[in-house]
């Protein structure tokens, strides 16, 4: 028998616990020239801002072993276009949305959500707290317990009630546990993580930084171990929070390795880059995997790394 | 990885090609496979990305290719020209008959072609010139007169010279080291070229700093140039926002679109050559913008859709070429 792919977000089934990751696949709709987005579970809209953003100068990306490095900047059409447009579209489609929002002070990020309250259709919200906080010279909002706190309080408090609020977290903090309590207790219906880790590669030819903004955000294969290790220590400390993975998933093994980690739901990133049907086939596979183990549920299979002796299961 | 579902009319595809034939040409190399289904839609300029390194590659990111040729056998096949110069391209050189790429394509917007029969001069620098020749038969179909004028460092690395000389009404040569043709680059000789050949529309694919001169050049001589923009990409399909650059759209609003599926194919005169590499403090959204009026002064008088982001941003450019080729050419893409 196949496995019963299908899983809760709030107050919505998904049909399997695939999403595509937050920057990774736009708002969908030039995935949906390649796969049917209804078909994934969630679709995780890029980041949006109040305000259009171009995003930082070219060059904006590196590849490197395994990963990549990229330094975007968030650009985008703003929250007014993303309402009017991208929504739409994506309901239309029979997709359900996962919409991911920024800012760089906690007033902004809490207008973000009642613009959002606004809208129906919204499977949840995805806090994106690896911002800069304008407010506190800059510190980013995922680093600092009280700043994530302050944010999630602000978002929660004005989304609609029954929409979901996941925190996105940094895996670049001493400790991960920490922020991911102060995001709960504010509020936070689930985490997303990890976001990608600071990262910088230098191009020994030019002898120059490869990013025009020096810096950028390592993801990709590279930052799986991270992924895995966060998703693990978080669902070990707060047992009983949806966690939504992702880090470097490639393929249906993969998202298991998350899913067994802790995380109920598995987003893909970098992994669409190189095969715009990523998710699709990602389903596919964890479906393959779960029923060679004889898995009925994938909630099963979700933290079951935690338990003594799992790896007697036949 | 399997050919994606939608078989929708128009549109890219993701497809299992098997590789017909792998050949060096010059300095480059250039792989034939069959796909069909990119063949059947590809018009001039488009592009294909392509996967390397095979199952659990540590090369995530696809290399971006303009497509030189298609042809019908074995139900249709696709050739692409690259240099091979990063770990991405030496793996694809080392392909051999009967391996299997994976395949996306045909992507980004063609070049418009005259309504009328022309004189067309095509511009290409190194394997950039690639996608001017199946541009050239589609001219030529429409009845205008194709001029080639190709450049490169040295007479090994001028792709296409025999086609250019055998196919076109005349072929202009220039290498930086005069191995072959005139000794300079192809901006020295383009004057002199336009005059000879009666120019009335530029096609230009190669190098930034080519196209940015030759666009400065066409301007001067006020003839309308569309140029194929190599800029680094990641997806190649309009995801990840890497390839972008500053271009000015028919509001007169300057937007970072992106060179996949905006362009490669832009108006010349409409993309801002001395800003790329930056956020122009006057484009869509840079910091401390503000919406201007909608029918504030657009160049042309125009002040057409003020548009609302970046997707439709380069509509304004919708002609175009593609460029050259692999890994785009900018280091950090890895080629
Ligand atoms: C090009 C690019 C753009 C991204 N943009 C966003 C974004 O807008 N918001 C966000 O929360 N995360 C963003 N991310 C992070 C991803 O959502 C994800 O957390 C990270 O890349 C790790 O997953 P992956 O290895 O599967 O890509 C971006 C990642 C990449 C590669
Ligand atoms: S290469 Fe990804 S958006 Fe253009």
């Amino acid at each position: 028998m196949a496995p019963d792919l299908r899983t809760r977000l709030g107050g919505t089934e998904l049909p399997n616990p695939i999403l595509t990751a937050s920057g990774c696949a736009g708002s969908g709709r030039e995935l949906a020239q390649f796969t049917d987005v209804s078909k994934i579970g969630a679709i995780v809209t890029k980041s949006v801002m109040l305000a259009p953003r171009a995003g930082r100068p070219t060059p904006r990306m590196a590849e490197t072993s395994s990963g990549m490095l990229n330094s975007i900047g968030l650009q985008g059409p703003g929250i007014d276009a993303f309402l009017q447009r991208d929504l739409p579209w994506l309901l239309s489609r029979g997709a359900r949305a996962v919409v991911s929002i920024a800012g760089s002070t906690v007033e902004e990020f809490g207008e973000r959500a009642a613009r959002l309250a606004g809208a129906a259709g919204v499977t949840a919200i995805e806090v994106n707290i690896s911002c800069p906080n304008v407010e506190h010279r800059g510190q980013v909002f995922a680093c600092d317990p009280v700043d994530a706190g302050a944010v999630i309080e602000a978002v929660r408090a004005r989304a609609r009630p029954e929409v979901p609020v996941f925190a996105k977290l940094s895996p670049d903090v001493t400790d991960i546990v920490a922020i991911a309590r102060s995001c709960v207790s504010a509020g936070a219906d689930g985490l997303s993580m990890i976001n990608t880790l600071l990262g910088m590669v230098i191009d020994t030819e030019t002898m120059r930084p490869a990013l025009a903004g020096l810096t950028g955000g390592l993801s990709g294969p590279a930052i799986r171990p991270v992924a895995v290790r966060c998703v693990w220590q978080v669902s070990q400390a707060l047992p009983g929070v949806p966690i939504i993975g992702m880090g470097g998933v490639m393929t249906g093994r993969d998202a298991l390795e998350l899913m067994l980690a802790g995380a109920s739901m598995v987003s893909v990133g970098t992994a669409i880059f190189h095969d715009p049907s990523a998710c699709a086939r990602i389903v596919r596979e964890l479906d393959e995997e779960l029923a060679r183990r004889g898995v009925e549920k994938a909630s099963e299979i979700v933290g079951l790394a935690h338990e003594a002796r799992a790896g007697r299961r036949s | 990885m399997t050919p994606a579902r939608p078989p929708s009319e128009s549109g890219p595809l993701q497809v299992r090609a098997t590789v017909l034939t792998v050949r060096r040409v010059d300095a480059y190399h250039a792989i034939t496979a069959v796909a069909p289904g990119i063949a059947a839609r590809f018009r001039p300029g488009q592009f294909v990305a392509v996967a390397v390194g095979g199952p659990d590659t540590s090369m995530l990111l696809r290399r971006a290719f303009s497509i030189h040729d298609v042809r019908p056998d074995h139900g249709g096949t696709v050739e692409f020209v690259f240099a091979a110069r990063g770990r991405g391209t030496r793996w694809l050189a080392g392909r051999r008959t009967r391996d299997v790429l994976d395949l996306v394509g045909p992507l980004g917007r063609p070049f418009p072609v005259p309504r009328d029969p022309v004189n067309c001069l095509l511009v290409g620098g190194g394997y950039g010139s690639a996608p001017l020749f199946p541009l050239a038969a589609r001219l030529r179909e429409r009845s205008c007169t194709v001029d080639f004028l190709l450049g490169a460092a040295s007479g090994d690395r001028v792709f296409g010279a025999l086609t250019a000389r055998r196919t076109g009404r005349s072929a202009t040569i220039t290498t930086a080291d005069g191995s072959f043709g005139v000794r300079g680059v192809v901006t020295d000789v383009l004057g002199q070229v336009i005059h000879d050949a009666r120019t009335d529309v530029i096609y230009a694919c190669g190098p930034m700093p080519m196209l940015r001169q030759v666009t400065a050049l066409a301007r001067r001589y006020d003839i309308p140039v569309q140029v194929a923009v190599e800029e680094a990409m990641a997806c190649g399909i309009g995801v990840c926002m890497t390839c972008v650059l500053p271009v000015v759209g028919t509001d007169g609003v300057t937007r970072m679109v992106r060179s996949c599926v905006d362009g490669p194919v832009f108006r010349g005169e409409l993309v801002r050559w001395d800003d790329i590499g930056t956020i122009p403090f006057d484009a869509f959204g840079a910091p401390g913008w503000e919406p201007r009026p909608r029918r504030a002064a657009a160049p042309d008088g125009g002040g057409a859709r003020a548009g609302d982001g970046g997707e439709d941003g380069a509509r304004g450019g919708d002609g175009g070429a593609r460029g050259g080729d692999g890994a785009r050419g900018r280091p950090g893409h890895g080629a």
